[in-house]
Parts: structure tokens; C-alpha cells; sequence
């Protein structure tokens, strides 16, 4: 049998929504099968560690991984998978920007594992116990990763060759990034493979987006019965269209939701959530403090609203009063 | 550490219409004030994107002074008033961020005002130097350091690898 590439796949602090996008690539994953020799999928398939630490180094053509990551193991993983393969893809928004789980970057490490193992009103826990590093029983040792104090994107742990966006990556974009790989039509390193344009170039409700928007207030989809067809802004929703990359062909635009940023900014933008709060409040219509305020009102999570997906790729990447070092 | 006080850094966007026209007369009228101020000039306080701000911020800046044309005198009719809407719910988000409300400051300042610039820096200048640095590098720098020690074990351990193959 001639050598087929090698390829991998690895999930880190992520949902498994963007193994499931692998999956949903349907009948086409036969073809990636029929091509490809897949060396590593933990979640699909029955491989361990040690098979990837047996493979000499850059023996891997590529590895597709998603998720963020958020402790000692998945840094160490990201590392050995990292001078195993040639190509490394940060596949999903939480590889690419951190993702939901770098949302935990307001917290500190002490709030999060408090809060879980002692505070949460679901939880039984009477002795109040938590995980510990390492745990003697029988003269073995067992040991568990460390939660880090910082979440992080997988380029702020290693170099990343492509980025692949998107909360999950739609299957389309997933085959297209497999058969430039295949074909040997990848761009120069460091390419998000999606277009470079905003979102609402390719959304539905393009034609019905005023040239000069001018809010005066914002709300919530579950607070105003929407127009399906009239563009989101036009209704006085936060859109992230404008700030937002294009490739997902307007997938929640088009199911009646507005878009929340997944595909992170163009390659313009160094910083999504900056450049949207900037379209947004300078759209708001009116000139009067209190009147501005009451217009914001409708935003009451700022962070939340504009690094839903990439605070870990903000400017400032963490709430800046917190602990980096140390027991908390 | 060096026992030399602390002295803020402060980057300053001022209009090119009536701030920084106003820091050209504090200078010129041989005004005295704090030199901590480093004067970026754009064109109109609303060519301030608010990347900018958390840029300096995140490069070093201890504070950020936005400083532009008094409501209805724009140059540009309206730029002042996209840059005082930023600036509120900018003001929001440094503080979930954590960052102190004083680090960040808008002032309207005409062309005419040069004792305004005096006084809104040394007084800018005054409150940081209480409050103390924000230090964005070394505390990225703090921040990776969990990163840079598995490097190490990860590089140690390798090398113990090679040397018993």
C-alpha cells in the first residue's frame, strides 16, 4: 500500500462540536478516509498517547485541533502534537480565539474551582473536596493535570500554520481546508481559511441594511418580534456582521438569529470586540450622555456580548487585576 | 527594583482642530506642566478606534488621554459625538476589565483652552501616580510564565530522551 499523508485530529478544552463538524462532513469523510491515513482521533477512534510519541517527528502531514487551552496536559499535548506534524490547524473559534471557554479569563483560578466544587447551587459537596494534583493509593501514584491560571488560544502555546474559524467550522470550509491539503493548494502559512471579507457581504439581508443606521436602542431576539427578512441592525439587534469574517454563508442570520462573532475578525482587525462596540455605539443616534446610557442599557454584558468567542485574543486578553501566578 | 518614584506613562489622542491646536498654545504661552504626556495628533477625536486605546494600554501605557472639540464645534460636525459614544460604553468595558476608571479620560478642550490642557494633564499626571502603574507587558509577561516552565520540562525532557537513545 503506498503511503498515504498522515493525518490527525485532537480536541483540547472544547465542546466536541467540531469533532461532530468532522463527522458532519456526511459521505465526503469516505473520500478523506480513502485518502488520508489517520494517525490520532481520540474521539473517534481507539489511539493513546504513546502513538503519537512512537511517530518520528514532522511524520504527520497534518493535525486538525480544536479547542482552547486551559491546562498542564493539553499544553503538553499541543506541544508533542506540534513537532509531530508538519501542518498544524487550529480548527474551531476556540483553538483559533479561545473560544466560549476563554470567557473563564474574567475569573481567577481559585473564583472558577470554588465556585464549581463548592458554590454552585447544583453540587453536593459536603466536604468540600477538590481535585489534587497528585493522589497516593497502594503505593501508586495517580496525577492529574493542572488547571492553568490563563485560558488560551492554541497559537499562544505553539506556532499555528491555518487557521480554520467558525463555532464549529462548517463542513464546507472543513473539506475545502482537506483538499487544499490533499492537493497541495494551501496558501502561505498563517491564513485563515475563510474569505477576508465582513459577514454581511454574503448575508441574506445585505439589500436591507440602511446606509445610515441610527439606534436608539438594543435589544435581545427573545424581546421583540423580528422581521425575518430586514436586516438585524436596521431592528436594532447587535449584529457582529459588520466585525465579523465571512465563509459560514450567514448560517444564523438566515436561521432568525443575529450573528455572535464566531468566525472572529478580518485581517484587518487586531481586535473584534473593539472594532464592533466602535460600529456599534457610533451608530447610536443620539448626542445626550444619559440618552447614549439608556441606548447601552440594552448591552449589559459587554464582555460577554463583544468577546464571546476571542477574549483570549483581546488586546488586553484577561481581566487585568487578576492573579497569573501562584495558589489563586 | 529601583526606588526612583513612579512616573505615569500617559498617551494622548488629540484632535488636530482644537486639542492639540490648545496643547500648541499651553507650549507657545510657555505653559508648565507634567511631562508625562505622549500627544498622538489625529485629525478628529472620531478617528479614535477604541483598538487604539487598548492598544496603549496593552503596550505599556499607564493611561490614555482622548482630548477633542466641545459638542457642536466639530470640524467635522458630528466626530466628536461618535467618540463621546464609544467612550461610554468603552468606560463599561475597562471596568469588567478590571482597569481603573481614572486610566481612561475625555476631555473637550478648544483650540482657545491651553491652561485646560495644563491643568487636565498635571491633574491626570497626579491621579495615576497615586494609583500606580497598570504594567500590561510584565504582566503578560507574569501571565505566561506557567506556559514557559512546562517549556522548559517539555525541552529537559527531550534532551534526557536523546542523550539515553
Amino acid at each position: 500500500m503506498p503511503d498515504k499523508p498522515k493525518v490527525g485530529f485532537y480536541w483540547c478544552a472544547s465542546c466536541g462540536g467540531c469533532e461532530e463538524a468532522i463527522v458532519d462532513l456526511a459521505e465526503d469523510i469516505l473520500g478523506v478516509l480513502d485518502a488520508v491515513d489517520i494517525v490520532f482521533w481520540p474521539c473517534a477512534m481507539d489511539f493513546k498517547k504513546s502513538d503519537v510519541v512512537a511517530l518520528p517527528d514532522g511524520s504527520i502531514a497534518a493535525t486538525f485541533l480544536n479547542g482552547a487551552i486551559r491546562s498542564s496536559e493539553q499544553e503538553e499535548m499541543a506541544r508533542l502534537i506540534r513537532r509531530k506534524s508538519r501542518r498544524l490547524f487550529a480548527f474551531g473559534s476556540c483553538a483559533h480565539l479561545g473560544g466560549i471557554p476563554s470567557l473563564a479569563n474574567l475569573f481567577s483560578r481559585e473564583q472558577l474551582l470554588r465556585y464549581i466544587y463548592e458554590d454552585a447551587p447544583t453540587l453536593v459537596n459536603e466536604r468540600k473536596n477538590r481535585p489534587q494534583l497528585e493522589y497516593e493509593d497502594e503505593g501508586h501514584t495517580l496525577s492529574l493535570p493542572e488547571l492553568r491560571h490563563v485560558v488560551r488560544s492554541l497559537d499562544q502555546v505553539v506556532a499555528v500554520d491555518y487557521y480554520l474559524p467558525g463555532c464549529p467550522p462548517t463542513p464546507k470550509l472543513a473539506k475545502a481546508a482537506l483538499t487544499a491539503l490533499l492537493e497541495g493548494q494551501l496558501p502561505p502559512p498563517g491564513a485563515v481559511l475563510a474569505p477576508d471579507v465582513a459577514l454581511c457581504n454574503e448575508c441574506p439581508r445585505k439589500e436591507t441594511k440602511p446606509t445610515t443606521l441610527a439606534f436608539t436602542e438594543f435589544v435581545r431576539p427573545q424581546q421583540k418580534l423580528l422581521d425575518p427578512k430586514l436586516c438585524f441592525l436596521a431592528q436594532g439587534l447587535v449584529c457582529f456582521g459588520p466585525a465579523t469574517r465571512s465563509g459560514c454563508e450567514a448560517v444564523c442570520p438566515q436561521g432568525g438569529m443575529p450573528c455572535s462573532g464566531c468566525f472572529g475578525p478580518t485581517s484587518r482587525v487586531k481586535d473584534q470586540g473593539a472594532k464592533m462596540l466602535s460600529s456599534l455605539c457610533s451608530n447610536i443616534s443620539s448626542k445626550e450622555v444619559s440618552e447614549i446610557n439608556r441606548a447601552l442599557a440594552g448591552i449589559p454584558d459587554s464582555v460577554g456580548t463583544l468577546y464571546r468567542y476571542g477574549l483570549a485574543k483581546c488586546l488586553l486578553r484577561r481581566k487585568v487585576n487578576l492573579p497569573g501566578t501562584g495558589k489563586d | 527594583m529601583n526606588n526612583e518614584p513612579f512616573e505615569p506613562r500617559i498617551v494622548a489622542f488629540f484632535c488636530n482642530w482644537c486639542t492639540y491646536t490648545a496643547a500648541d498654545l499651553a507650549g507657545v504661552s510657555r505653559l508648565k506642566y507634567a511631562p508625562n504626556t505622549r500627544v498622538i495628533r489625529v485629525m478628529c477625536s472620531g478617528r479614535i478606534d477604541p483598538q487604539f486605546i487598548l492598544t496603549a494600554l496593552a503596550k505599556g501605557a499607564d493611561g490614555v488621554l482622548i482630548g477633542g472639540c466641545h459638542p457642536n464645534d466639530c470640524h467635522y460636525a458630528e466626530g466628536n459625538y461618535k467618540m463621546l459614544r464609544r467612550f461610554q460604553l468603552l468606560k463599561r468595558l475597562l471596568q469588567d476589565f478590571g482597569v481603573e476608571e481614572s486610566r481612561v479620560r475625555l476631555e473637550w478642550i478648544s483650540a482657545a483652552e491651553g491652561d485646560k490642557v495644563k491643568s487636565v494633564i498635571n491633574e491626570m499626571t497626579e491621579q495615576l501616580r497615586a494609583l500606580g502603574p497598570l504594567g500590561m507587558p510584565a504582566k503578560f509577561a507574569a501571565w505566561d510564565q506557567e506556559v514557559e516552565e512546562l517549556q522548559h520540562q517539555v525541552d529537559e525532557a527531550s534532551e534526557t530522551e536523546a542523550a539515553h537513545a
